[in-house]
């Protein structure tokens, strides 16, 4: 398998990161070279192996713990926002998004 | 005061907090002593942030407690912190440009228990962007120098952590573990290092890198401090870390002194192929031949899919990095561009210039390997063979107690020798990714030395929750040799 420029162009999309010129001509470079020892990887059978999530699964059934929904935190707005890039009156500034 | 305090940071958590608590010593000298050291060190570029009026107001409150007889087995002790962990009395960047200057409005649970149980806060250590790396060259601020030849890496992405106690800048500090963040570079500075069983410590306020793989471990001189360090750290932490798990905390040092007669440590043939170089082998051997000595057995073993960590890893550790780094999308915490055309364009151009280049092709690897039509592919298989890696180890623990092989084939490297070639750092992780995989607890302890005089590890894995046997063997170790005594000139 391997990666051409619109497929780097098509991923640098999808994780919201610009990438000039020359690092997306690296990165396509690297990718290849990176999933060149994947290959190993997909060749190995797997049939009826369970995909393993918590690794503690391997030896006992582990289920993702839920707490109560009760608020347990104190309102700490005013340490929170201390270092946002744009606030104004407790509220996160963004770019318009609706015209 | 009848100590020398020039002689301070030769000593030992253990024996710091030995004298504290006979009042040899002030906790506020100690402290003093040690950031004067690390202020001295800053070539050596293992501290990215100090906060010498907190740490001092910290010694005052620990020497209160001592004279009030309120002690904690570490209380007065100094540590320093991964800058991984977050902080509310120091930056918090995580190596990443993302990050320069945020502070944190809450310390997260394991910085929370050692200030808790009497420690002092020192300051931040570098390391790899987002815990990424191998040598701690991926800082964004930058390198770690190795103290025991400033040419070489300290090994990553706890470099700052093993520098520091390295270069006897504080007796002890912490580090992350993801695919072997604390075991290599502790045996690249010839110090000592542990990785708990993944859920033991709590993860709660460490920044993410790979959920599933991420996990805290102290590193120091001595198994018998990690030990210390390690009773303190861990303990469930329920209801703000969902994968923390609900097994008490232990004290680690009731053991130390065990027996090993009649141990069988398991030697896997795929950690002593080729790719171990020559100079490792031997100090490897040596140590092996120690434990022999002192009655344990080594007996053969195979972890046949030794290799397949590498791809195994290298897909899902990308890809629980792709999601968690979405959060950094410049609107609620750290950088955000300044010229921007819409939301989306100051998303990229945030992300492009907040992060480093390990971290972009993380990123792009882990993105593409969930995106519709690879996850199966990709993602979905590196698990399951995550599960067959798992079993390889169960299977082996039917041989032997525990595991000892190399931590890394080679000691450490020249700076800049990997770094324009990124797959080359990622097969040098070989000997640490599968107890990481497999969420098992692992160690490294000194083992003598190699080319150029630089330290080499031994790796300890033990089975899930067998922490006390692996310090208990450290320590037998270090009583029987003294590699892990020796300091850098």
């Amino acid at each position: 398998m391997s990666l051409n420029s619109q497929d780097i162009a098509r991923i640098a999309n999808l994780a919201r990161l610009e990438l000039s010129a020359d690092e997306s001509a690296r990165l396509l470079t690297q990718t290849n070279d990176f999933f060149n020892i994947m290959e190993k990887m997909r060749a190995v059978n797997t049939k009826g192996v369970e995909p393993l999530a918590h690794p503690l699964d391997a030896i006992q059934s582990m289920s993702l713990r839920l707490r109560d929904d009760i608020a347990s935190e104190p309102n700490n707005r005013d340490a929170n926002q201390q270092t946002a890039p744009a606030v104004e009156n407790g509220l996160f500034l963004v770019p318009k998004v609706i015209e | 005061m009848s100590i020398n305090s020039s002689n301070l940071h030769d000593l030992t958590v253990a024996q710091l907090a030995t004298k504290l608590r006979s009042k040899e010593v002030s906790a506020v000298e100690v402290t003093q002593h040690f950031l004067s050291r690390s202020h001295a060190a800053e070539n050596l570029g293992a501290y990215l942030a100090f906060n010498d009026e907190f740490s001092l107001t910290q010694a005052k409150a620990a020497d209160a407690r001592i004279a009030a007889g309120d002690v904690s087995p570490l209380t007065g002790v100094p540590i320093a912190h991964k800058d991984i962990f977050v902080t509310k009395d120091f930056p918090s960047t995580a190596g990443s440009k993302m990050l320069d200057g945020y502070y944190s409005s809450f310390n997260s649970t394991v910085v929370n228990k050692f200030a808790v149980s009497g420690m002092i806060s020192l300051g931040k250590l570098n390391c790899d962007e987002f815990a990424m790396g191998s040598g701690n060259e991926n800082s964004a601020f930058k390198p770690v120098l190795n103290p025991w030849d400033h040419t070489r890496i300290p090994g990553g992405s706890s470099g700052g952590s093993a520098a520091a106690v390295a270069a006897r800048l504080t007796p002890a500090t912490t580090g992350t573990d993801t695919g072997g963040s604390i075991r290599q570079p502790a045996a690249f500075c010839g110090i000592t290092g542990i990785k708990p069983t993944y859920g033991r410590a709590s993860r709660y306020g460490m920044i993410a890198f790979a959920s599933s793989l991420d996990q805290a471990g102290p590193m120091a001189r001595t198994a018998e401090d990690c030990a210390l360090l390690l009773s303190a750290m861990c303990g469930p932490d329920l209801d703000r870390d969902s994968t923390s798990l609900d097994v008490p905390a232990e004290d680690y040092t009731c053991s130390l002194n065990d027996s090993l007669d009649g141990l069988r440590i398991g030697i896997p043939k795929e950690f002593f192929g080729e790719g171990l170089s020559a100079d490792v082998r031997a100090a490897v051997d040596a140590a092996l031949n120690e434990y022999e000595k002192l009655g344990a057995k080594l007996v053969p073993i195979s972890l046949p899919r030794t290799e397949l960590s590498i791809p195994v890893y290298y897909i899902i550790a990308p890809a629980e990095a792709s999601s968690n780094l979405s959060r950094f999308d410049g609107v609620k915490f750290g950088h955000r561009a300044q010229n921007y055309t819409d939301l989306n364009d100051m998303y990229k151009k945030t992300r492009a210039e907040g992060f480093g280049d390990e971290v972009k092709r993380r990123i792009m690897i882990g993105t593409y390997v969930l995106s519709h039509g690879y996850y199966d592919a990709y993602y979905l298989q590196a698990q399951k063979i995550r599960r067959m890696i798992a079993d390889d180890f169960q299977q082996a623990f039917k041989e032997c107690d525990v595991i000892a092989g190399p931590v890394a084939p080679t000691v450490a490297w020249k700076l800049g020798e990997k770094s324009s070639d990124p797959v080359a750092n990622y097969l040098a992780d070989i000997f640490t990714l599968p107890a990481s995989l497999a969420g098992l607890p692992g160690m490294s302890v000194p083992a003598g030395f190699g080319e150029g005089n630089m330290p080499v590890g031994l790796q300890l894995i033990g089975n899930y929750f067998s922490e006390a046997k692996l310090l208990n063997m450290a320590h037998r170790l270090q009583q029987a040799t003294d590699w892990h005594s020796r300091s850098p000139k």
